[in-house]
């Protein structure tokens, strides 16, 4: 399991029924391309997180395939129609197989 | 003026970077290409990538993708040592066919949005980066 990482994640607190929601998720991940050399030339392993998903009450909102050119601290905005009030889910998937998790609730205003 | 030292090696420095511009797409960026269009062609339309001119650093470099149909996009970056960064998949919940991330780029590259629209057709658009310090560990 990578060390300290901390999924924060930012959905507003409430939403009109049908409305669009700006939603922006941050994971600190050191994100190790693979490309880079320790003091003895040898090469850093890659180990990234390569999935992260949204889902919505069941439903998914974006699925985003990850490689390593995104940045350490994966950063990303996306936006997502709130039909009813109920619970975005956040999921990171790592190299190493471990799994992250965020919930964060939506009410309806 | 006067044609200081330092004028002939910008002017040098800057031919040299001209002539070494690669134009032909390189075997893995096709490839990646190729799976993600199953050989389709790939048109221009319905997709808008906005990147920054000069990035400071190469390390984190913010990127948005945007599109009115788009279900799924692809992010290349043609001169990074593997050429993929991303690929977004809008689910039946994605408010908009937004997204916006950073990304690291090796060097004064290009980078490439590609797209499939609802209707099964591809489009792309691409912008050039100026890199001032590269971000692949280099």
């Amino acid at each position: 399991m990578a060390e300290n990482v901390r999924p924060r994640v930012r959905v507003p607190k409430t939403a009109a029924a049908g409305e669009v929601v700006t939603i922006k998720t941050l994971i600190s991940h050191n994100m190790e391309s693979g490309q880079r050399k320790d003091g003895d030339g040898n090469s850093i392993p890659r180990s990234i997180i390569n999935r992260f998903t949204c889902d919505f009450n069941g439903q998914n909102v974006i699925d985003v395939k990850m490689e390593p050119a995104i940045s350490t601290n994966p950063y990303f905005e996306f936006e997502a129609l709130v039909p009813e009030a109920g619970e975005f889910t956040f999921t990171w998937y790592d190299d190493d197989g471990s799994v992250y998790e965020d919930t964060q609730p939506i009410t309806l205003a | 003026m006067h044609f200081t030292r330092r004028n002939a090696l910008a002017t040098g420095a800057c031919a040299l970077m001209l002539a070494g511009l690669p134009m032909r797409l390189s075997a893995a960026v096709e490839e990646k290409i190729a799976a993600f269009t199953g050989g389709a062609a790939v048109g221009e339309g319905d997709i808008r990538l906005t990147a920054p001119e000069i990035a400071e650093n190469g390390n984190t470099v913010p990127i948005e993708v945007a599109s009115d149909t788009a279900v799924s996009i692809m992010v290349l970056a043609m001169g990074n040592p593997t050429p993929g960064v991303a690929e977004f998949n809008f689910g039946a919940l994605a408010g908009s066919r937004y997204a916006s991330t950073r990304i690291r780029l090796a060097g004064t590259q290009d980078v490439v949005a590609i797209a499939r629209l609802e209707d099964g057709s591809f489009v792309q658009a691409s912008s050039t980066v100026k890199v001032t310090i590269g971000g692949c560990g280099g």
